[in-house]
């Protein structure tokens, strides 16, 4: 018989926050996941929703190609409030 | 790769670790790395969960309901601690099925300090402050270890242990506050748990081989005796507070040292029982076979039950 597939935990410990990632645990199907990430993740009031998502559906971005993924935005200084110098005299801007 | 490459990574990897910043799971690394961190991480894991089962001797028999649920929920956050470690241990690419096998077939170790056995309900209290006491001082420069997974798990893991401790140390407190039987029992199970709890912070430094390397990779800050020591200036006081006995002839305050001076640990016990031969070694570890064997058939049962719901699904669907 299959082994038990491995969720990925998602955690918003309270309203006005995002959902967080917490870590991943194993469970048959996605209502004993959600049960074991509250007997896993929440013994203590640590959430007040949580997502539970199979780690096979998670597609990730490879750290080896960081550079060439990520590098677009670095040359771009222009993005950035101090690239435009302004005069000291001018307030609140 | 060729070994020039490599040793350029290599170089990389180790500045990176050395400008304080995380490795995560998908990050280059070097194996060596990868196995040292699956065997330490799996190791501690194995460690929460074994060490559920001397406390779990003492749940039906707690002596209140209050004493129950506290003893309980401990051990249930144990069970977590576990839970969070064997995950953080998977990112590295090993199965948990592989990893329990590891820990039924012997290969793997687990703290041998689970080994002795809980004979009285005062070891319920000597475990909480002694074991979680020490268990603590190893675990907290871990938050700040160099792999992310193992120390977010260890930040979740400290911010639990202190009420382990705290509730080890009341009830430890109050049976020496008790009767005169119930004193003896206190005094008795420190008598017990004391040198075992100086020997789980691990060889002394002059023994240890793997000191030098998990320094730089930040598995461990301090070393073995450096936390033997800081645990002892801790936990004398707070012995002498309850009126209990340390039981070493030699300890000593040192004046100019500002600690303590203590005797010498019996290292051929501590080796008889990392090798198996301590007092619970085979009845801990059949538990866990047992435990894994037996529930076999309701791991395959709910699979079997979600396969089919997920059938169901799909042919509606269609
Ligand atoms: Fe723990
Ligand atoms: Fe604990």
């Amino acid at each position: 018989m299959k082994n038990w597939p491995l969720w990925e935990v998602f955690i918003r410990s309270k309203n006005g926050l995002e959902h967080r990632h917490c870590g991943s645990l194993h469970a048959s199907d996605a209502t004993m996941a959600l049960e074991n990430a509250r007997d896993v993740y929440t013994r203590r009031m640590e959430g007040v929703s949580i997502w539970v998502v199979p780690s096979t559906e998670i597609t990730a971005s490879n750290p080896d190609d960081n550079a060439e993924f990520f590098e677009p935005a670095s040359d771009k200084i222009y993005r950035h409030p101090t690239f435009y110098e302004l005069p000291d005299e001018l307030k609140h801007m | 790769m060729s070994d020039r490459e490599v040793k350029n990574l290599e170089e990389m990897f180790d500045a990176k670790i050395a400008r304080d910043e995380k490795i995560e799971p998908k990050d280059w690394m070097p194996e060596k790395y990868r196995q040292t961190h699956i065997r330490q991480m799996s190791q501690h894991a194995h460690s929460e969960i074994v060490g559920m089962l001397p406390e779990g001797n003492w749940i039906s028999r707690a002596p209140s309901l209050k004493r129950k649920v506290a003893l309980l929920a401990k051990i249930q956050d144990e069970a977590g601690h576990g839970l969070y470690l064997y995950s953080a241990t998977e990112t590295l690419g090993i199965s948990r099925e592989e990893l329990y096998e590891q820990l039924h077939s012997g290969k793997a170790k687990y703290s041998s300090i689970f080994n002795y056995p809980t004979l009285t309900w005062a070891d319920m209290g000597a475990i909480g402050w002694l074991v979680d006491g020490a268990a603590i001082i190893n675990q907290v420069p871990l938050c700040s270890t160099s792999f992310g997974p193992y120390a977010r798990a260890m930040v979740r893991v400290c911010k639990e242990e202190s009420f382990h401790q705290r509730q080890g140390f009341q009830i430890i407190m109050t049976l020496a506050e008790g009767s005169q039987e119930q004193k003896e029992m206190a005094q008795d199970a420190l008598n017990r748990w004391w040198w075992p709890s100086l020997m789980m912070l691990g060889p002394l430094d002059a023994e240890s081989i793997h000191t030098e390397q998990s320094m730089k990779w930040k598995l461990k800050r301090k070393s073995n005796d450096d936390l033997r020591q800081q645990f002892i200036d801790q936990t004398v006081p707070q012995a002498e507070m309850i009126g209990l006995t340390i039981p070493d002839p030699d300890l000593k305050w040192n004046e100019e040292k500002q600690s303590y001076d203590f005797g010498e640990m019996n290292w051929d016990e501590f080796w008889q029982v990392v090798k198996g031969h301590g007092p619970c070694n085979k009845e801990r570890i059949s538990a866990r076979v047992n435990a894994w064997e037996n529930g076999k058939w309701v791991r395959d049962a709910a699979m079997a039950y979600a396969e089919k719901q997920e059938n169901k699904v799909v042919k509606q669907a269609i």
